[in-house]
Parts: structure tokens; C-alpha cells; sequence
């Protein structure tokens, strides 16, 4: 129980963060049109990407002659920067599509 | 002074991908909030890079070497698979980049537990009650980040097998579902052992990654292709949950609340597609009854 009570306090920004950042995932899609599930998804998709940051920072605090980190790091880097960039690419392709449909 | 210019920064890309999210979800506005989106992933990717110098560490160009050679290839890669895809082909192609962020997250999760110095490693669930930060530099996130990557990463290639047909639909585990458990709880007993050892035990950790890859396997298999992009909406909320916990092991605000809001959208989202489809998300998930349900 204490333990428990301890790592709220220690952890209560990062907690208060993920709950608010989670209410306003919901709420920015809430409304969605089915036509834009897809799409959507695609978006969030790229967004998800992020995690290419993860790989940079990864890199960048690595002891220099580390190289399983550096090669593993970039190996991460370019298969997240195909998520974003594919991913971002894709739903512009989608969203064109669709707007050429619409009219 | 370094660390709070960063942080702001971060918290600018953040508003945009807000902004940008919000703008995809209305039909007026959804190719603008694409573009804002992207303008935000930019920034945010620049504000990494740039890091060092703002924070005012060195860092030696061997690393930029490796950081952006492998972005132009990841790039390139990326947007010549965008261009050539077929229409009919898109949801596949999601699926896959989805799995490559998926990767990213479990490679993260890997080298960071990899790299694990002993001395941090004592007591790492002790650490719990009195350390500061269990989620920054934690083993438990890096954990997290390994099991959930590695599901999204080899759930999303299934997917993608079984939407472009090089899987056949009917290939399927015996009792899915006894595999199904005992894989779960094989994970949660591994991952116990990892973080209650006294010292990181690479031999689980391989274990672990394996475990966690045919868990990805075991989830999505069962699942019928009528129900794959409902699958692939749920697995890309994995991946943003991915890169939640990955942030928290730098306890990097954009990966934070970027991927959260991927991962909380991502749930929504395959709820209300279950539900334009008169699906439930737990028919869907427990699967088997998908293939027969939508050939029918």
C-alpha cells in the first residue's frame, strides 16, 4: 500500500500528464465521420512515428564505441522515419482520393 | 537554461500535433491537419537533433553520421512506398509502417535493458518505493516498450499478410485462445524474472523478445481479414502506447503525449469502427468466429 502511495507522489506530473493527454486523444476524435476511420488511422499513425525520437536520443547519449547501440539505434530511426514519412504520405494520397470523390 | 528551451519546444510540436489531429477527424479540414501533423513530427525531430547543442553536451559527428543517413534511407524508403502503393493496397501499407514503428519501440526497449549498468539494476522493484523516478531510465518501461513493440511489430506483419493474401485466411493456431493465455502469462512471468533479478539476464532477455514477438503472432492470427482493419486500428494503438512508455524511459514529453494520444484515439477509434461494422471489439479480438462471421 505504501508502495503504492509512494509512487503516486513520486510520479504525479508524469501521471496527471498520460490521464489529461488520454481524455484529449478521445475527445479530439470523438466526433469522426466513418468515412475518416481510415484515414484517420493513417494519421495517427504517422503520429505514432514519434518513437523515431526515442531512437535519435537513444543514439546520441551512446558511449561512442558502442556500436551495437549506434547500428541498432539507426536500424530503429529508419524503420520509424518509414512510419512517418510513409505514413504521412499515405494519408495525403488517401485524402486527396477522397476529395476528388466528394466532388 | 538548455533543458527548459527543449522542453518548450517539445510542448510547441505537441500543441501542433493536437491541432493537427483535431483538423483529421473533420472532413473539411482532414488534408490540412495531415500536413499540420507532419509539420509537428518535423519540428519535433529537428528539436532532437538539435538537443546537444541547445543543452550544450558534445556529441561526436560519427553519431549524426549514423542519425542521418539512416533518416534519408528511412525516408526514402518510406515515400517511394507511398507513391507506388495501389488504392486497394493502403490498409496493408499501414499495417506494415505501423509494424516498422512497432520495431522501433522494441528495438528501443531491447538496447536499453541491453545496456542496463549493474549497479542500477539492484533493486530495481525496491526502486519503486523509494526512488524518484520509476518510469525514467526504469526497467519496467523499457520492458513495457519491448513486450508492446514487439507485439505491434509482428501483429502488424500477420495483418499485412493476411490483407495483401500471402497468408491464407484459415491458417491458424490450434486453440488459440490456451495459447493465447499461457504466451500472456509466459510474458508476465519473464518480465518479473527481468526486473526482479540482481543482475539483466540477456538470456531472458532474448527470450522475452521472442515470447513477445509470437505473442504479436498468436493475437492477430486467429482474427478472420474481414475484421483486419479493426485489428490494424487496435495495433496501431499499441504502438503509440509503445512509444508512451519508450518516452517515459527518457522521460521525453513529445514521445509521452504523442504517443498517448495516438494510443487513446487509436482505442476510440477501433471501438467505433466495431461499431460501423455492428461488430463488438471483444468478437473481434477473441476472433475465430471473425473469418466465418464476414465470409458469411
Amino acid at each position: 500500500m505504501e508502495l503504492i502511495l509512494n509512487f503516486i507522489e513520486n510520479n504525479l506530473a508524469m501521471i496527471t500528464i498520460l490521464v489529461l493527454a488520454t481524455f484529449v486523444g478521445i475527445e479530439i476524435i470523438a466526433k469522426v465521420p466513418t468515412v475518416l476511420h481510415t484515414p484517420l488511422m493513417s494519421g495517427s499513425n504517422a503520429i505514432s512515428g514519434v518513437v523515431v525520437i526515442g531512437a535519435i536520443i537513444m543514439i546520441l547519449k551512446a558511449d561512442d564505441a558502442d556500436y551495437i547501440t549506434l547500428v541498432v539505434g539507426s536500424l530503429g530511426i529508419a524503420l520509424a522515419m518509414v512510419n512517418v514519412v510513409g505514413g504521412f504520405a499515405v494519408t495525403n494520397r488517401m485524402l486527396e482520393m477522397f476529395k476528388k470523390k466528394k466532388k | 537554461m538548455g533543458k527548459e528551451i527543449i522542453d518548450f519546444l517539445y510542448l510547441i510540436s505537441i500543441i501542433i500535433f493536437i491541432i493537427g489531429m483535431k483538423g483529421l477527424s473533420n472532413p473539411a479540414t482532414a488534408r490540412k491537419g495531415n500536413l499540420v501533423a507532419g509539420a509537428g513530427m518535423g519540428l519535433a525531430i529537428l528539436i532532437a537533433l538539435l538537443t546537444p547543442m541547445l543543452a550544450g553536451t558534445a556529441v561526436s559527428m560519427t553519431k549524426y553520421v549514423f542519425i542521418i543517413i539512416a533518416m534519408a534511407i528511412g525516408s526514402g524508403v518510406g515515400l517511394v512506398a507511398s507513391k507506388r502503393v495501389a488504392m486497394t493496397a493502403m490498409p496493408e501499407m499501414v499495417s506494415l509502417f505501423n509494424g516498422l514503428g512497432g520495431a522501433t519501440a522494441m528495438l528501443i526497449g531491447f538496447i536499453e535493458l541491453k545496456n542496463y549498468a549493474p549497479e542500477g539494476v539492484a533493486g530495481k522493484l525496491a526502486a519503486v518505493a523509494g526512488h524518484a523516478d520509476l518510469f525514467t531510465g526504469s526497467v519496467f518501461s523499457s520492458v513495457f516498450a519491448l513486450f508492446i513493440g514487439a507485439v505491434s511489430f509482428s501483429g502488424s506483419l500477420i495483418a499485412w499478410g493476411k490483407l495483401n493474401g500471402s497468408l491464407r485466411d484459415n491458417i491458424k493456431l490450434p486453440v488459440p485462445q490456451i495459447i493465447n493465455v499461457t504466451t500472456l502469462i509466459a510474458v508476465f512471468v519473464l518480465s518479473y524474472l527481468i526486473m526482479a533479478g540482481n543482475e539483466m539476464n540477456f538470456t531472458l532477455l532474448i527470450v522475452l523478445t521472442i515470447v513477445s514477438l509470437f505473442y504479436g503472432v498468436a493475437f492477430v492470427s486467429p482474427i478472420g481479414g474481414g475484421d483486419m482493419p479493426v485489428v490494424i486500428s487496435l495495433l496501431n494503438s499499441f504502438t503509440g502506447i509503445g512509444a508512451t512508455v519508450a518516452g517515459l524511459i527518457y522521460g521525453n514529453n513529445i514521445m509521452i503525449v504523442g504517443g498517448i494520444l495516438v494510443g487513446a484515439s487509436g482505442i476510440l477509434l477501433t471501438i467505433l469502427m466495431c461499431e460501423a461494422m455492428n461488430r463488438s471489439l471483444i468478437s473481434v479480438v477473441i476472433g475465430g468466429f471473425g473469418a466465418s462471421a464476414s465470409s458469411a
